[in-house]
């Protein structure tokens, strides 16, 4: 089955001292090329910072540009990987490693058709 | 505990052991319940004339097997499910016992707890959406879209049919005691409603630990949880004056309990300990049975009972594990002391009834009587159990 993991952005991102932030991504980009060299992780982005997020209002033909992300949520995704495994608890079990100090990672099927 | 007649005894056992067979061959919860339910109506028809077959669960899955083919050739559209329906062997792997990969489904982490406990009722024990949403005093149609969402997610997020193994059993089978004992805690003592007590729902609980006991023998936890139910149910009849009140463990009548169910239950704590990996249900039990093996209230070892809560709040850090442990303090130092100590908890169980309560019993034994009344009040107040109300009011009036 197929999941996309929905990494939110934690506060160590912009808090952490630099050293700190380059060694944590340095673990999560040796993470994510394991279990991409694996075929456990067949596609995913980190995201730039919310600041960068345009989001398209549609509504009955008409829309507008709205400066931000669409969610008005205290967390705020960071990033996303589509995960190939078999069921929920291979999904659940690899997330759980994933190398970051903080923050949460919704994991969610994607529709097959 | 009321008789069962064999059909009846043979459809408990059977019934959760076909579902969780079907499910696992199928895949499909709703489909996999249907073909029970149709298998069942069949064997109501036969076996009480022709008696029940030797082997009663091959006969369902058999039974179960026709009906489902039946009923999917009527539908073309349901081509895959009817593959996967002719593919169930006719004659089934006897050894096999799906009913414990059923259980860590429906007690799995990614289901709201509400769910767990819905489903778990549903597929493992068989009772109907009417009966488990009288239990819990839920709206019917509350629980049927509770247990239909869970089945949905199970199956749309992909969340396994399988036993977990090595580490994550530990906290997986944690999940399903934790059901367990929400179930038996219902049942126990229901937080609201007419009745005091659900026995037939305590009885389902101890049937479904005794299953896990015997699916996962090697385990103390389970073990635990069973000897702590039924030393509970050994002290049953004593539970309830003729009026239908609670009764206090102190006041009980003791030789209503049943001395031979004790015996067993401690022998089932002996088993658990034995296997040397203390665990909460196991310290609860051993708990209920100090209680159970005491002539008295008075004669109660309550050096242990103190000691058995100091090694249960270890493990379980709860006010509530704290409360009881200066309860049984009480006993030992006297009043004075329980109740700085139950005092110390005072942020953190204010809105529940038997802190107020346990305190309105220190502060009468201590002569404050008028304080003594306000915790009653207080706890009558947070307490929606008609029961206990009137256990709490019938000392206000005193």
């Amino acid at each position: 089955m197929q999941y996309m993991v929905l990494l939110s952005r934690s506060e160590w991102e912009d808090k952490a001292p630099e050293d700190e932030r380059n060694r944590i991504f340095g673990e999560i980009q040796q993470w994510w090329g394991r279990l991409a060299a694996e075929g456990k992780i067949v596609a995913g982005h980190q995201l730039q910072h919310p600041d960068t997020a345009t989001t398209v209002v549609l509504r009955g033909g008409q829309s507008t540009i709205v400066d931000g992300p669409f969610m008005e949520a205290k967390e705020v995704v960071g990033g996303y990987g589509i995960l190939d495994v078999a069921d929920l608890d291979e999904a659940i079990a690899i997330v759980r490693t994933f190398p970051s100090p903080s923050g949460f990672a919704e994991i969610r099927p994607v529709v097959v058709r | 505990m009321p008789s069962q007649s064999p059909v009846e005894r043979v459809f408990r056992e059977e019934a959760g052991r076909l579902t969780a067979s079907l499910v696992r061959l199928i895949g499909d919860f709703d489909l996999a319940e249907e073909l029970v339910a149709d298998a069942l109506v069949e064997a109501l028809e036969h076996w009480p004339r022709d008696g029940v077959p030797d082997r009663p669960g091959a006969w369902l899955l058999t039974a179960a097997r026709r009906k489902g083919l039946d009923r999917l050739r009527r539908e073309a559209k349901y081509r895959e499910l009817l593959q996967r329906v002719a593919a169930i062997p006719e004659v089934p792997r006897r050894e096999v016992d799906d009913r414990l990969r059923l259980i860590f489904t429906c007690c799995h982490p990614a289901l709201e707890r509400e769910a767990q406990v819905a489903l778990t009722l549903r597929a493992v024990v068989g009772l109907t959406t009417t009966e488990i949403a009288r239990a819990f005093l839920v709206p019917e149609a509350t629980m049927a879209k509770r247990i239909t969402r869970a089945k949905r997610k199970i199956v749309a997020a992909g969340i396994p049919y399988r036993i977990p193994a090595g580490a994550e059993l530990g906290d997986r089978l944690g999940e399903v005691l934790t059901v367990l004992y929400l179930v038996f805690n219902e049942g126990h003592l229901a937080t609201s409603g007419e009745d005091a007590t659900r026995q037939d729902l305590v009885q389902d609980v101890e049937w479904l630990a005794g299953l896990l006991v015997r699916l996962l023998p090697g385990e103390p936890e389970p073990l635990g949880l069973l000897a702590l139910i039924r030393l509970h149910l050994a002290r049953w009849p004593a539970r309830l004056d003729e009026h239908g009140q609670l009764v206090l463990l102190a006041d009980q009548d003791r030789a209503l309990w049943d001395r031979r169910a004790i015996t067993d239950a401690v022998r089932l704590l002996g088993r658990a300990t034995a296997l040397q990996r203390p665990g909460p249900y196991q310290v609860q039990a051993a708990i209920a049975a100090v209680h159970c093996e005491a002539t008295t209230w008075e004669q109660t070892d309550w050096r242990r009972v103190v000691g058995l809560y100091s090694v249960l709040a270890a493990l379980d850090p709860s006010p509530v594990v704290l409360l009881n442990r200066a309860i049984a303090l009480g006993q030992v130092d006297g009043p004075a002391i329980a109740l700085t100590e139950v005092d110390r908890l005072s942020g953190l169980l204010d809105g529940y009834h038997l802190f107020h309560a346990t305190r309105a019993v220190l502060l009468r034994d201590l002569s404050r009587d008028g304080e003594a009344a306000d915790a009653d009040r207080r706890a009558v107040t947070l307490t929606s159990n008609a029961a206990e109300q009137q256990l709490l009011s019938q000392r206000l009036v005193e």
